[in-house]
């Protein structure tokens, strides 16, 4: 028994270039001091020195000040935890709904799916900029309500505010998805597998559960992570617009932004290059989509055992 | 052989007709469909692509897709016990469990009942634990995201009152009956990490998990090559002497079927066209069209000839001819007016009291037989 056993092939390591771990590393390296930083950055984010305007990166402020003599450091790191955060929860709505949405319409068929996917063709149509502002206007005197009902006003504006924009950046943003869960379901469903598992006698809600919906994973995930990216820059641009992220409040978006205009003023002042203000910014937020984008690959990697290598 | 000292059938598929709602109006795909099958019996189900045997299978366990698919008439009997010596001891146990799990019929120990009338709920019942089923493709009837064992073991614990590691011993029991070596580790081995006959055992394996009384093959091996096609043959029809289970064998190869069949149906645009016994059907084929089938079979040490084929393709089911649906390929087809005006029953054919059935109006004997329902009670011993 034992050399047949060794002869088997073991299972490989998870990890092989690690450019998962690589992609874990580097979002944890950016997240988790964002998040552990928030009881300092809510306070000092906002903390004004008009004698150290605009200073380089150094021993007073070892990410420079911006315009309004504010810690970038602190500023960014507030930002990243704003900024990652309406990526995930958008992320996470919009999956939800996606997925939802995609497996109700491809699984029920008929006159179910025609309606559902017509609604979808006539929410991609309409331009996706206007609906998030339409949704964002729609729901914020409701979210506000909400928010000054279980907290302090002045938390409740300011959440509210978040809250708002990720839900109608999420609620934008599952149609693609729905349409890709849609097809791979109806593909799915015909499977000789599906078929094979009744046969057996599975039931139709156990066929869906524990059939169907695990094969939909790799699309799913690899969608969650390209989602939580294009949630962070949506979040930027709507900053960036004056209908995201308000005024004191940081997010990566509008830093950034922020830091665009500076950068144009250099002939003017004729002062150095404010260059922190656009790089900092710009690299935390390029670092974390990189990372998002390895791990979503290989949690594709690892939750497909197709794509494990075959050994006949 | 007496018609009232014969056991009951295990399956007897009545009058069965199943159509389809289509772009093109309403397809009939099986049309008064009759068979029976009894205990430990192999019926072999013949005939070209669309020819309604796999939806007459897929009847059996209503698996049929509700829409488009509608039963029209029909009945499909299913006798649990029906009572002939070849039935085991253990097999009888577990029948009397599974009727009294299943609780709502009491009378299946003695009375047949009829599927076609079963609810969704009682044919999971029935699903895997007492009519299993085996599909084309072994590639793609495993869901290839969990591993072999996971899915055996979900086979075994939908119908078995077993635990998780009795479970797993059954598993691998399973899976060294249908000889695949080192079973306990090939458990945890993924479908694609199989070979097309690998896979083909392990659907075996899943499918008699349960001890089923029959067992409906879909074209078992068609997606194999011919080693491995026999390979799945000789351990089927080992199987099936060890267990005494019941098989519908469907496939187009008349080869598969002389060697493993006792019962023979031949099935053309959606109805049986020549049922008897696979000695009968194979020695003295009376349709035209089942002599048709044998003569563009090669033979093998023939001096070289060129083979007969059948004129034609398959009728469209949407656009059947009027009368006998096979008389525009038919080389016994004379222009004569019975042919083309009204399709000839299966009739009951009976020179040397030999039990065999065909629906031609050129066959001898056709309009003296009878219109009886083809039943053919042999065990062939040809497995020995």
């Amino acid at each position: 028994m034992e050399p047949i056993l060794s002869t088997l092939p073991q299972r490989r390591s998870r990890w092989r270039l690690n450019t998962g771990m690589l992609g874990a590393v580097l979002l944890l390296g950016i997240a988790l001091p964002c998040l552990l930083s928030l009881p300092w950055s809510l306070k000092l984010y906002d903390a004004q020195d008009y004698t150290l305007i605009n200073t380089a990166p150094g021993s007073t402020f070892w990410m420079g000040s911006d315009g309004l003599g504010r810690s970038l450091g602190w500023r960014c790191l507030l930002g990243g935890a704003i900024s990652l955060g309406i990526g995930i929860s958008a992320a996470i709505i919009s999956v939800g709904i996606g997925v939802t949405w995609g497996t109700v319409a491809g699984y029920a068929g008929g006159r179910i799916d025609a309606l559902m996917m017509r609604i979808v063709d006539v929410l991609f149509g309409l331009p996706y900029i206007l609906l998030v502002v339409l949704l964002d206007l729609a729901l914020s005197p409701f979210v506000e309500h909400v928010a000054k009902w279980m907290m302090p006003d002045t938390w409740a504006v300011q959440l509210s505010q978040l809250l708002t924009l990720l839900i109608a950046i999420g609620g934008v943003s599952w149609l693609t998805l729905a349409r890709v869960i849609r097809g791979q379901v109806l593909s799915l469903r015909e499977q000789p597998f599906i078929e094979a598992a009744r046969a057996c006698g599975v039931g139709r809600v156990r066929t869906f559960w524990y059939h169907l919906l695990p094969n939909l994973v790799g699309p799913i995930v690899v969608y969650a992570t390209l989602t939580i990216p294009n949630a962070i820059l949506q979040e930027s641009f709507l900053s960036f617009l004056g209908i995201g992220v308000q005024a004191p409040m940081p997010s990566w978006g509008n830093l950034a932004s922020e830091g665009t205009e500076q950068l144009a003023s250099i002939g003017l002042t004729g002062s150095f290059t404010r260059w922190w203000l656009l790089v900092w910014p710009c690299v935390l937020l390029g670092l974390t989509l990189m990372g998002l984008n390895f791990v979503g690959d290989a949690l594709r990697d690892k939750l497909d055992p197709r794509s494990r290598k075959s050994h006949r | 052989m007496m018609q009232h000292d014969k056991p009951q059938p295990l399956l007897r598929v009545e009058n069965l007709a199943v159509s389809f709602d289509g772009p093109a109006g309403r397809v009939r795909a099986v049309n008064g469909v009759n068979l029976s099958i009894y205990p430990g019996q192999t019926l072999g189900v013949v005939g070209e692509s669309g020819c309604g045997k796999s939806v007459s299978a897929l009847s059996t366990l209503q698996l049929v897709p509700t829409p488009p698919g509608r039963f029209e008439s029909g009945s499909i009997w299913w006798n649990p016990t029906p009572g002939s010596p070849g039935s085991s001891p253990e097999s009888s146990t577990k029948s009397s469990e599974t009727s009294s799990e299943t609780g709502s019929d009491p009378v299946s120990l003695s009375q047949p009942v009829d599927l076609l009338k079963y609810s969704e709920k009682q044919m999971q019942k029935i699903r895997g634990n007492d009519i299993a089923m085996i599909f084309q493709e072994p590639m793609t009837s495993l869901n290839p995201v969990y591993t072999v064992g996971e899915q055996i073991l979900e086979a075994i614990l939908l119908h078995q009152k077993v635990s998780r590691s009795q479970a797993v011993d059954i598993a691998v029991q399973a899976l060294k009956d249908v000889g695949i070596a080192d079973a306990a580790s090939r458990l945890r081995v993924y479908p694609h990490q199989m070979s097309g006959g690998m896979r083909q055992r392990v659907m075996i394996a899943m499918a008699l998990a349960c001890q089923p009384k029959l067992l409906l093959a879909d074209e078992p091996t068609t997606a194999l090559d011919v080693t491995i096609q026999a390979q799945i043959l000789e351990l089927l029809r080992k199987l099936q002497a060890e267990r005494g289970m019941s098989i519908m064998l469907i496939t187009h190869d008349l080869g598969v079927v002389a060697e493993n069949a006792d019962v023979v149906a031949v099935m053309y645009a959606g109805r049986v066209v020549e049922y008897g016994s696979v000695h009968d059907v194979f020695e003295n084929p009376l349709h035209p069209y089942t002599q048709g089938l044998f003569d563009s079979m090669p033979i093998l040490g023939s001096s070289k000839h060129r083979l007969r084929t059948i004129e034609g393709n398959v009728p469209n089911p949407a656009d059947l001819p009027s009368g006998c649906p096979f008389h525009p390929r038919c080389r016994s087809y004379a222009g004569d007016q019975r042919c083309t005006a009204s399709d000839p029953p299966l009739h009951e054919i009976t020179p040397d009291f030999r039990e065999h059935w065909a629906s031609c109006w050129h066959v001898d004997g056709h309009e003296q037989g009878k219109a009886t329902r083809p039943d053919v009670d042999v065990v062939t011993q040809i497995h020995a």
